[in-house]
């Protein structure tokens, strides 16, 4: 039994969500491989070696691994899956984007978001926004999975010393090209590793009004997410939505400001440990999910939690 | 150019979905059904397509039991031209209904497929890009903005970081993000309209179609319970309890 595992990386450091699925790996069972697809990727292929659990680091060299195209990746993927019984992505946007081809290429079921390993044919993966957790039995021959990072902790990063090994890189595909990218740019941690996420949903008015969930997050450490609601009204770029359909976090301290709480919303962050919501609806649904919970309102409440946290 | 667009008749957006009692599945009986709002931006978008000129058919789509065909009718009614019902009672995986769609693909040559990213039943977010793999079709998923550039789309995508843009060669397969349109209301006249257009449903076996999967439901059971916790009176209050109780800053 081994496990092949697709590595995200940019800008030459390896991305923290392959480390949890490397955890995800191990609690499978058997070697785990790591390919590394990228355009001078080979001091990535170094860190990933070095990963602790790691067995062996593949890597492919090519420009056009460099925008992470799903055509170019899930084609490499194929190329190296013979003889792997799992094979293994991080359930972000650019795993969701290859995992399905994956599957599709090697005529196998994909199974998207495991939370948890029962056994190496056996998973469980949340269905209906959470409300329901699905155990899931597989007898395909090889298994192509996408793995929610907030269930599994980091692997550690140091510690292996792996082979690297050098593989052949596929064909660029030709019917799709990369244009550019607007990424959002923050001095913020990254919302889905952060420790603390201070998130606004639509009763923070404005988008201007998120200063105050800035300064809060500055003075924490934290990132700052919101609602869908929030999104949709303009506030913040969609990269901040937390829910079904956004990104799922799982901090230590979750921070819900002005969020009602619809179960989309909670879809996204119910498994953080300490979920904070300060709303002053008090019928609110996400008081339901607070471990403590502050009814108020929250022009009031922001600047005076700010001024407590100089304290 | 022909679009084919799929929609899936899903759990209400609003409906909370509950566990059966014998732990086979979520509660569908007497529950009010929809379609699957990703599905909604998806026709919203092929019809914005058509309508700019660029497209001259949109087909719905709909792989499910009977009662999809009323999925399909809103579909019509928003202003698709004709509905194809893959009929199964059978609760399919991505991975066949990706290869049922492959069967049509075949069958009428579009130009482009437009999809939801993902049903809000087993968010799976998976057969758009199966069925790219399986057909070669380009791939454009979780797009926010499709801009036509003569042969080619310019599509921006959400990532997550931000957003990308990617160009892709036609023929190509969508998948639609909460952010690519608002989605349009039926109205009435097109409502009574919708019942008029060709609806043709064909039986999965006649396919021809192997839909069967190595993936099987063991069981589906609730969630944890977080306990209830208390609500502090004041932020002075909160601090102290995040700091002294739950050591979280």
């Amino acid at each position: 039994m081994s496990t092949l595992i697709l590595v995200e990386h940019e800008g030459g450091e390896i991305r923290p969500a392959t480390l949890s699925v490397v955890t995800a790996a191990a609690a499978i069972g058997g070697d785990v491989h790591l390919l590394v697809a990228g355009s001078d990727a080979a001091g990535v292929a170094d860190k990933a070696a070095a990963i602790t659990g790691v067995s062996k680091v593949m890597l492919a060299d090519s420009p056009a691994y460099a925008n992470e195209l799903a055509e170019n990746l899930s084609a490499l993927v194929v190329k190296h899956a013979e003889g792997y019984s799992h094979i293994l992505f991080a359930a972000t946007a650019a795993g969701k984007n290859v995992m399905p081809r994956v599957a599709a290429l090697l005529d196998v079921s994909g199974i998207s978001d495991i939370i948890e390993v029962k056994s190496e044919d056996t998973f469980v993966r949340p269905i209906y926004a959470g409300n329901a957790l699905a155990t899931v039995k597989s007898s395909d021959s090889v298994k192509v999975m996408g793995v929610r990072t907030t269930a599994f902790d980091a692997a550690a990063a140091e510690g292996g010393s792996a082979s690297v090994e050098t593989v052949e890189a596929g064909e660029a595909n030709d019917k799709v090209s990369f244009v550019g990218q607007e990424l959002s740019q923050s001095d913020r941690p990254e919302l889905t590793s952060a420790d603390i996420v201070v998130s606004g949903g639509r009763g923070m008015q404005s988008g201007e009004n998120f200063a105050m969930l800035d300064d809060i997050a500055g003075k924490l450490n934290a990132a700052v997410g919101a609602s869908r609601a929030a999104v949709d009204a303009g506030f913040v770029p969609n990269e901040y939505q937390v829910g079904q359909t956004g990104k799922v976090v799982a901090p230590d301290l979750y921070l819900a400001v002005g969020i009602s709480g619809a179960i989309q919303h909670l879809a996204g962050m119910k498994d953080s440990k300490v979920i904070v919501a300060i709303n002053k609806d008090e019928e609110a649904p996400i008081f339901q999910v607070a471990d403590y919970g502050l009814v108020a309102d929250l022009f009031d409440a922001l600047p005076e939690l700010s001024a407590a946290l100089d304290s | 150019m022909k679009i084919i667009v799929g929609v899936k008749r899903v759990l209400d957006y609003n409906v909370k979905a509950r566990v059966k009692a014998d732990k086979s599945g979520i509660e569908l009986a007497n529950v009010k059904m929809s379609m699957n709002p990703f599905d909604e931006i998806a026709v919203e978008e092929a019809l914005r397509i058509k309508e700019a000129g660029n497209a001259d058919e949109v087909i719905a789509v709909s792989i499910g039991p009977s009662q999809s065909q009323e999925t399909i009718r809103t579909a019509l009614a928003m202003g698709a031209d004709r509905g194809i019902l893959i009929e199964t009672d059978e609760q399919l995986q991505p991975l066949a209904i990706a290869k049922l769609f492959k069967h049509l693909v075949e069958k009428e040559e579009p130009g482009l497929v437009v999809l939801g990213k993902q049903a809000i039943d087993d968010d799976s977010n998976q057969t758009g890009q199966m069925l790219s793999a399986m057909t070669g079709m380009s791939q454009a998923t979780f797009a926010s903005k499709v801009e036509f550039d003569g042969d080619h789309l310019k599509v921006t995508r959400e990532v997550d970081a931000g957003l990308e843009s990617i160009k892709v060669s036609l023929p190509s397969i969508i998948t639609a993000d909460l952010r690519l349109n608002e989605p349009r209301y039926a109205k009435l006249p097109n409502i009574m309209k919708a019942k008029k257009k060709p609806l043709e449903v064909i039986p999965v076996a006649d396919t021809g179609v192997d839909v069967s999967s190595g993936l099987s439901v063991v069981e589906v059971n609730e969630p944890p319970k977080r306990e209830a916790g208390i609500i502090v009176n004041s932020v002075a209050e909160l601090v102290e309890k995040l700091r002294n109780e739950a050591k979280v800053i």
